[in-house]
């Protein structure tokens, strides 16, 4: 069978969880996964052990530091084993994804939902449809989280590689500081404010649940245009991100088509709306029909209670 | 001078309802339009122009329907159309590889694309088209400036980084925080007139092949309470149903 290769996803200096789905997507693509963890500290990669990889490679490049698509493609290729490469579905992930394959002359499948052997399945016009396509030798795919199960066991060991990247930007400034807050498309639990939030100051009392439940706190466009303090970054949909988390709590927003574009795939929906006939309700697995007024303190003591 | 190159996609508009016939896609009642980040970055790429100079080329790969949305960027002030004529269905590799040599053909310092195609959602054509060109790339940019060099904003960890960008580079845009201008009446008749320059180049087998289209599955019905106060029995469902909480 197929070599296959997995790229760690990364968060906070440690090897992110969501890894060990990615092996289990790789098993069901060719056989025992390389895990390859880009880092500059190897020590990283003893975060991998036990997420089912067949061995684990810490790749060492001072490329790493910071991001940069050509550095980070050079520098995993050069460590890489051919086969088919298995990569997160982040907006960094996908990029090298697509770098990766490009440096060896291969198609590149992003956002696999599903995988069957040599068949993977993806979204297509923001997941208003599904397309399967057949590969036939090696890929690179993207695969979405949340879906696959966590791989275990594996390699007990790491091997470390030095390596070297072909770095082509450099950061000039940083402009917007990384919020302190979860950014929605890393988050396994979102908290969305619509229009009907009413103002941007009332975003504390979706803070608060975040905070509470360790979720990230997201915005429809709607939000994001008619308040100045609601970033770009938070907004979810066709011209924000796309997020596919566990939980995806949505909170006086109506449910257009361009915000379901960013969110249906989640796994649960809860909506908090005024309207009963807000299309929001159809794709909700829990929807309540209140003012977030009168819900949201109610869902605070809750979870608060629950998660004493 | 530099030669800019910006790549456009024809797409289904997002607002269209997708239906599925037999096992693809059925566009045939659909309207097509310019894929909506393509926009940013023929704005972006007209930009770049006004401050350094030299002219706009708009690309696209695809049969001859979509030479409209090449009209449309015509329209907005591009200096050139130029349409690669591929109706077959290219894998990435394939349309990688013949935008690489379109690249070399046309002769382009920068080009500018969409962070991601309406219909693929894929972001893999600006850093693979990169990738075999052997230049930079920077993906999802929402602002650009031009005053010395390149230089964009860029979404990093939650927050923003100002990268700059040595040319030749790819540059794939985000919506940016900035209008994309529209169409004059002037552009519009000169968009008329314009020719399309069309070629062809080859392109590998494809290794990726669709089986088939399907629409997603139907999610149950949900569960629907009235009131405030049914919060607290979703959360207990959240926790003992989801197993989420
Ligand atoms: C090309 C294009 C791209 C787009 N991209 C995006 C995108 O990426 N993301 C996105 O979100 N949108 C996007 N949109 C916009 C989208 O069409 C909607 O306009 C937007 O999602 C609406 O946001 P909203 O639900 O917050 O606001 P509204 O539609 O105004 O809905 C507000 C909701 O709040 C409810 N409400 C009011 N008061 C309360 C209260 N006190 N308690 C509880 N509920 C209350 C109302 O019943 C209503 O349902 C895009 C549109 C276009 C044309
Ligand atoms: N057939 C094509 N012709 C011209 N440009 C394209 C084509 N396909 C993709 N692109 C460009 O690449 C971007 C990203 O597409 P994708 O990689 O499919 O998400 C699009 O927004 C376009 O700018």
């Amino acid at each position: 069978m197929t070599e296959t290769i997995v790229i760690a996803e990364l968060s906070n200096n440690a090897v992110h969880p969501s890894t060990a789905e990615l092996v289990s997507a790789a098993m069901k693509l060719g056989d025992s996964p390389t895990l390859i963890v880009p880092c500059t500290d190897a020590s990283v990669a003893n975060s991998a052990v036990g997420m089912g990889a067949a061995s684990i490679i810490a790749a060492k490049a001072e490329a790493f530091a910071n991001y940069d698509a050509k550095g980070w493609a050079s520098a995993i290729d050069a460590v890489a084993p051919q086969g088919i490469i298995v990569t997160g579905s982040s907006p960094q992930s996908k990029d090298v994804a697509a770098r990766l394959a490009a440096r060896r002359s291969l198609s590149v499948v992003q956002d696999a939902v599903a995988v069957d052997g040599t068949t993977v399945t993806s979204p297509l016009y923001s997941g208003k449809a599904m397309q399967t396509v057949s590969i036939n030798g090696n890929v690179v795919v993207s695969v979405r989280s949340n879906i696959f199960p966590a791989a275990s066991g594996g390699a007990e060991g790491t091997s470390v590689v030095d390596t070297t990247g072909d770095v082509a930007t450099s950061v000039q400034e940083f402009m917007a500081r990384a919020s302190e807050r979860l950014d929605v498309a890393e988050a396994n639990i979102i908290i969305s404010g619509g229009r009907g939030m009413g103002s941007p100051e009332n975003f504390t009392h979706l803070e608060s649940i975040a905070d509470t439940i360790g979720a990230a706190v997201g915005a429809s466009r709607a939000a994001v245009d008619t308040w100045e303090d609601i970033p770009h970054t938070m907004q979810v949909g066709q011209t924000g991100k796309t997020v596919n988390p566990n939980l995806y709590i949505a909170v006086g927003i109506s449910g257009a088509i361009q915000h379901l574009a960013g969110m249906r795939s989640s796994k649960y929906i809860v909506a908090i709306n005024k309207d009963a006939d807000a299309p929001i309700f159809q794709h909700a697995d829990y929807g309540i029909v209140a003012t977030w007024e009168e819900a949201l303190p109610v869902l605070q003591t809750t979870l608060a209670n629950m998660m004493a | 001078m530099p030669h800019i190159l910006v790549l456009v996609k024809q797409v289904p508009d997002t607002n269209a309802k997708i239906v599925i016939g037999s096992d693809r896609v059925d566009l045939s009642a659909v309207k097509m339009v310019m894929s909506p980040y393509d926009e940013f970055a023929v704005e972006t790429a007209l930009r770049h122009k006004e401050a350094s100079g030299g002219e706009v080329t708009a690309l696209t790969v695809g049969g001859p329907a979509a030479d409209k949305i090449l009209k449309d960027a015509k329209a907005i002030g591009v200096d050139n159309i130029v349409r690669v004529d591929n109706a077959e269905t290219l894998d990435s590799n394939g349309l990688q590889t013949v935008l690489f040599q379109a690249v070399q053909a046309l002769g382009a310092e920068v080009v500018y694309c969409g962070k991601s195609a309406a219909d693929t959602g894929a972001g893999s054509t600006g850093p693979g088209l990169a990738e075999r060109l052997g230049w930079g790339s920077v993906s999802n940019i929402i602002g650009a400036d031009f005053t010395s060099g390149v230089s964009v904003m860029a979404p990093s960890h939650g927050g923003q980084v100002k990268l700059s960008v040595p040319v030749p580079a790819v540059i794939s845009c985000d919506k940016g925080n900035f209008k994309v201008r529209k169409p004059n009446v002037k552009g519009i008749m000169q968009a008329k007139r314009a020719k399309v320059d069309v070629h062809s180049f080859e392109a590998p087998a494809p290794s990726v092949v669709v089986v088939n289209h399907t629409l997603p599955p139907a999610k149950p019905a949900g569960k629907t309470y009235e009131g405030g106060d049914a919060a607290a029995e979703v959360a207990k469902l959240l926790r003992e149903e989801a197993n989420i909480i």
